[in-house]
């Protein structure tokens, strides 16, 4: 058995194990869960150092026939991308835990269906980023949507069942036309000698132009929800505004990230042809999503959906690494998607905190934390510079990496995508101004400092974030064989520097 | 080359500091001053031998480089976390360093009655890290953290007291200011890595020579974007004055003596873009000449000291970045004037902040009168400062600023009778709002509040300035005696030895001229100001009511800029929820109108539904017998 | 006798049947009027087993008639139950799995 098969049972043990507790017993379920959660990191830890670096195939692979007539198989494997990524969910995952400590209490259901949920959802996660075998990457993607759905519907606020709803059906909708994808595939496999859902032998396929066109929105429509990515975003903020902070970590942090990483897997290995052909519009849509989300950030007054439009322009930055396709801007947005992970985890886990101790989600609300709660405020002020790419934080390296790969080819959506550093400033310091600095008001004076459990939970994220920030080799050397692969698949190499050396 | 060991201590021990004095909290409240100023003075005393080890060492070996570690290196991007020091760097490391740790000592003073004296020397520390950062990094990248880290320092020392919603917003103005700097900044190593394929300053200077006229003009355009930002240049000058929201110690040393110069070294260190592009060159004298005569206007209107001074470094800062312009022979008394700026601006920042520290905090000059008879020694010290800023011989802004008046006439032409008048024009107002300073604060009669009681700063606030003042005495004698920073600097800009002999006029002229004007200057100030009224006169020339109003900066800014932005952010947000927010929900009205109209179908009456069977049955028959004919 | 006309006949009733259905309220007269229906779906059954000479049309007939008598029984007994329950035997009274 592949370590990455044990990586995926290890949380679904836990699932069950929680499942047979008694649901009176709320701490001890917790303890469990996180007890769980901190295995499957400690786990990754040790793939993740024993993960080949110089080596740009996929490692710890694992064949089992799942449904022989169709020749489906349960394959997973790892490359560099997949194996970041992996690692930033099983870091994340107690993280969140430890920081929502009591937001299962007050949910439509117990205690213990909260963590099952998400230690089921952590499974998906890993397996999402482990499949190799198109059918099986389809069920969980599709599969991953139940979990969260009943975690914002349970365990949400506000107007949580729509909320939860609009997510459910415009993510099933983008699925649908995925999986009208695959099947197409399927058929084309099948007429080229040999049906298969094997990732790498669809990348070998022939396909004409048209369609290559067709399969290719099919795939990319649906990653475009999922990222989100303009115009298909409107179901994040909704969603943001009413999850608890743990799901948006995970909604915004992981499960999002299933877009971009599907976009770079999928749509660029399937389909060389017709992402040459979209290739212009799609960077379009990601600038207009960079400037897009940061000025509907800085018109935001809740701090969730404020955050959910950050994002917005940040997965614009990375779909415009991607699609610009030079190895800067391609390492640069694997990269950010890690680094997002991270940096919107502390932006939600510390809103999150703030949120309840003021018993409001309106950035007016808040006003002079600093004075009060300087641990809180100086993790969300860390978290917002994070956001903004401060350089010594880890999504400068990235940003920077995008614009400058980016540059090279499409000079013009760097430069408008380099506005966006300037937007960024702006949405985050009048956040910070808003709810960090002046006076204090009434009540907000009682709000209490971060206690110790909180502040194990945020330490980790901020010290990947400073160090990555000064230190990013380690990210960059598992990254850049898979971006090479990537380029060389596609057929494309980097611009060469105009006056040579 | 030299390669050394010791240049990223000059980084880490400060960086270490702060650090540690953020994440330790209210446990180092009692020593954290101190070891903070310890730490800026060793960095001093590494700067210090550093200085002397290059003295040690000839020609191409004087500069010293050490790669700390491996940063970035994706594809053909490769981009290590190496530091420079040479010539340049050097300069800039005593100054920070020097001037640093001075104003560390004056802040433990001057802030000992503050309950967050820990967490600001913590900010002090972040910013000497961050500036020599700056400094000292070798290439375009490792400048732009330092670039940036200096910018968050200042933010978060700006922003100090930023319980009062002024303060935080002037710090917020001044990041995002900033920010639109370091997007120049940005996109000019964004070009310089596509034309050169590197971002260090040895590759770069090596390619410069090889590209397009056209990118060299980008990339210069770019970078002295960059530089306006930081160094408070037209178009991005509105910040500065709203910085002086800080603590004064901060406005000594990074809004007059430090940061704010950032600009006049990245230009200086891409001189090698400079020189290749005199498009870039001429954009750099116009914005240099503009904000000269700029600051200098506002200075003149400006009751409050600080923001006087501000104006002032402003408008200082406007020659250094007009030199930078003139080609090779200009960098070096950029850095000259920059220096002596250093000291005498510092000196009377700190000198300003003695006067608060004696009167509760009063920024109004119109409330101040001679304070000459309570506090000799600041009054002094202040006033070498002002000796040398108006540029009276044998102070130090004499032979810095004469220079830059000398070659910007020598600059040939209409240009260099256009930029000599601007700079000699400068120096005349300069001496103008200087002197009004010195009068209405020091001179004439007192007219403070019953309830202050001024007196002499503590030995702690007054011995830095009286070093300042040292330096604002001796500096520019000693950086001019036998041209030693010309011919110090010389292996990094290139100086070529021009001669001025067939000038037509000579340099004596030059400087008999700039002390006519400057004299003008003071007597028209002493005469204006023999009497002042504390509240304000409001029956002024609409001139003086626009520079009152720093020109209309800020209502341009606000009219060109932050209502159209407003305007678009709110519609954007309206357009998100009613249009494409609204097509997804009329996607899911549609279904529900249907599915509620096609409900009514299941009306529960037995006969419908049987009448439905029947229709059903009818149809079924229809069809087949449709098909079977 | 043309055999046709047991066919017309049948049609008949069941249209009568049928429109009796759809037409009337009175839940016993409803009821009435599916007796006929079925009644006349064994004339036609009686009269194709004439048509095709063996029995299977005469079987299916049985089988609807114990098949209308079970129904009798069960719809009686919810009729007698709806009318104790509402003083009323219409079906439009009935309507309550619209909600």
């Amino acid at each position: 058995m592949s370590i990455l098969t044990a990586l995926q049972l290890l949380p679904l043990i836990g699932a069950l194990v929680v499942g047979i507790l008694p649901a009176s017993n709320a701490k001890l379920v917790k303890q469990v869960a996180l007890g769980f959660s901190l295995l499957v990191t400690l786990v990754s830890i040790v793939m993740a150092i024993s993960f080949d670096r110089g080596n740009s195939a996929l490692q710890f692979t694992e064949v089992r026939t799942w449904i022989s007539a169709f020749n489906i198989n349960y394959a997973v494997g790892v490359d560099g991308m997949a194996l970041v990524l992996i690692l930033m969910t099983t870091i994340l995952v107690p993280i969140v835990f430890l920081a929502g400590w009591n937001e299962s209490e007050n949910g439509r259901w117990n205690v213990k269906v909260f963590y099952i949920l998400l230690l089921i959802l952590e499974t998906m996660m890993i397996g999402v980023f482990a499949a190799t075998d198109v059918f099986l990457f389809y069920v969980i993607f599709e599969a991953m949507l139940l979990p969260v759905y009943f975690l914002i519907g349970g365990y949400g606020s506000g107007e949580r069942a729509a909320a939860a709803m609009k997510f459910l059906l415009y993510s099933l909708f983008g699925g649908l036309l995925m999986l009208a994808s695959v099947i197409g595939l399927y058929i084309i496999s099948t007429n080229q000698g040999g049906a298969t859902f094997d990732i790498a032998r669809l990348s070998e396929l022939t396909i004409d132009s048209a369609t290559q066109n067709w399969l290719f929105l099919g795939f990319f429509i649906a990653f475009a929800i999922k990222a989100p990515l303009w115009p298909f975003h409107t179901w994040l903020p909704t969603a943001a505004k009413s999850a608890t902070a743990g799901t948006s970590t995970l909604l915004l942090g992981v499960l999002d990230k299933v877009g971009t990483y599907g976009m770079i897997r999928f749509c660029m290995s399937f389909f060389p042809d017709a992402t040459k052909t979209f290739t212009p519009a799609i960077i379009t849509l990601a600038v207009i999503s960079i400037l897009y989300g940061a000025f509907l950030a800085i018109g935001q007054k809740d701090i969730n959906s404020l955050i959910a439009f950050t994002s917005i322009s940040h997965f614009g930055f990375i779909t415009l690494g991607i699609f610009a396709l030079t190895s800067q801007s391609l390492t640069g947005a694997i990269f950010y998607m890690v680094n997002h992970g991270f940096s919107t985890a502390a932006l939600f886990l510390t809103a999150g905190w703030m949120i309840k101790r003021r018993g409001s989600t309106q950035i007016a609300d808040f006003g002079g934390l600093q004075r009060v709660a300087p641990v809180l405020a100086w993790s969300f002020f860390l978290a917002g510079m994070s956001a903004l790419a401060l350089p010594g934080l880890s999504s400068f390296v990235s940003e920077f990496l995008v614009l400058v790969g980016s540059y090279a080819k499409y000079p013009v959506a760097a430069i408008l995508g380099t506005l966006g550093i300037i937007l960024a400033a702006l949405y985050v310091l009048l956040a910070v101004q808003r709810a960090l600095h002046g006076e204090t008001p009434a009540p907000s004076a009682g709000i209490s400092d971060l206690n110790l459990r909180e502040k194990i939970a945020i330490a980790p994220v901020i010290a990947v974030l400073v160090l990555l920030g000064f230190y990013p080799k380690p990210a960059l050397e598992v990254i850049n064989p898979t971006t090479k692969t990537v380029m060389i698949n596609a057929g494309v190499s980097d611009p060469v520097a105009k006056v040579a050396k | 080359m030299t390669t050394s060991t010791s240049l990223v201590y000059l980084i880490a021990l400060p960086l270490f500091s702060a650090g540690l004095l953020l994440l330790l909290g209210r446990i180092a409240d009692k020593w954290g001053h101190i070891f903070a100023t310890l730490v800026s003075a060793s960095v001093f005393v590494i700067g210090v031998m550093e200085f002397f080890a290059m003295q040690g060492r000839e020609g191409e070996a004087r500069a010293a480089t050490q790669k700390v570690f491996e940063w970035i290196s994706v594809g053909t991007f490769q981009v290590d976390a190496s530091l420079l020091l040479d010539q340049l760097s050097i300069c800039f490391v005593l100054l920070i360093s020097g001037v640093g740790t001075l104003i560390h000592i004056y802040s433990i003073a001057y802030m000992s009655h503050d309950r967050d004296r820990r967490r600001f020397f913590a900010y002090l520390n972040l910013f000497i890290a961050a500036m020599l950062l700056l400094v000292l990094g070798d290439s375009y990248l490792n400048l732009y953290v330092g670039w940036e880290g200096v910018g968050l320092a200042s933010y978060l020392l700006i922003g100090f007291w930023n319980q009062k919603p002024a303060y935080a917003t002037a710090a917020k103005k001044a990041f995002v200011a900033n920010r639109v700097g370091d997007v120049g900044l940005s996109l000019a190593i964004m070009i310089a890595f596509t034309q050169f394929g590197t971002v260090t300053f040895a590759g770069v200077k090596e390619g410069a020579s090889g590209a397009s006229a056209g990118a060299l003009t980008a990339i210069g355009a770019m970078l002295l974007l960059a530089a306006a930002g930081k160094s408070a240049q037209f178009p991005l000058q509105s910040w500065l004055g709203d910085a002086m929201a800080g603590p004064t110690p901060v406005s000594a040393l990074i809004h007059a003596a430090t940061m704010v110069t950032a600009g006049v070294y990245l230009i200086t260190r891409s001189n090698f873009i400079f020189d290749a592009s005199p498009t870039a060159q001429l954009m750099v004298v116009i914005v240099g000449a503009i904000t000269l005569l700029f600051g200098a206007l506002i200075g003149t209107a400006k009751d409050d000291i600080k923001k006087a001074l501000a104006a002032s470094t402003m408008s200082q800062i406007g020659y250094m970045i007009l030199a930078t312009g003139l080609g090779p022979v200009g960098y070096a008394f950029a850095i000259m004037h920059l220096i002596t700026h250093g000291f005498f601006k510092a000196g009377m920042f700190l000198g300003a902040g003695s006067v608060m520290h004696g009167m509760n905090d009063e920024v109004n000059m119109r409330r101040y009168g001679a304070i000459r008879k309570v506090m000799p020694i600041t009054a002094a010290t202040f006033g070498l400062g002002y000796l040398a800023i108006l540029g009276v011989p044998p102070f130090a802004g004499f032979y810095s600023k004469d220079k830059i008046i000398e070659t910007a006439f020598y600059a040939g032409g209409v240009e260099g009778i256009l930029l000599g008048g601007a700079t000699l024009l400068g120096a005349g107002i300069t001496a103008f709002y200087m002197t009004r300073v010195m009068v209405l604060t020091f001179a004439g009669t007192k007219r403070w509040d019953e309830n202050a009681h001024p007196h002499e700063s503590p030995f702690l606030m007054w011995a830095p300035m009286a070093v300042l003042a040292v330096g604002s005495v001796a500096s520019g004698f000693l950086l001019n005696s036998g041209n030693a920073l010309v011919n110090w600097l010389e292996p990094v800009v290139n100086e070529s030895h021009e001669h001025h002999s067939e000038h037509f006029l000579p340099p004596l002229a030059i400087s008999a001229m700039a002390l006519v004007v400057v004299a003008i200057g003071v007597a028209f100030a002493i005469l204006k100001y023999r009497t002042v009224p504390v509240v304000a006169p409001e029956n002024v020339t609409g001139f003086t009511k626009a520079a009152r109003k720093d020109l209309y900066q800020d209502s341009f800014n606000e009219a060109v800029f932050m209502r159209p932005g407003q305007k678009l952010t709110a519609g954007l947000v309206k357009t998100d929820y009613k249009v494409i927010d609204g097509l997804v929900r009329v996607v899911g009205w549609v279904i529900q109108i249907s599915a509620s109209s096609i409900r009514n179908i299941q009306s529960g009456y037995v006969r419908s539904y049987a009448l439905i069977m029947v229709l059903g049955v009818l149809a079924l028959v229809a069809a087949v017998w449709m098909v079977t004919l | 006798m043309d055999i046709a006309n047991y066919i017309y006949l049948s049609a008949l009733l069941f249209t009568i049947g049928a429109i009796g259905v759809v037409v009337r309220r009175n839940a016993i007269v409803v009821f009435m009027c599916v007796e006929l229906m079925l009644n006349a779906a064994n004339l036609a059954f009686v009269t194709f087993s004439r048509v095709h000479g063996n029995l299977s049309g005469q079987v299916a007939s049985f089988f609807t008639m114990v098949v209308a008598a079970c129904e009798v029984v069960v719809g009686l007994a919810i009729i007698v139950t709806i009318y104790r329950s509402r003083r009323s035997a219409s079906v439009d009274d009935a309507s309550l799995l619209k909600r």
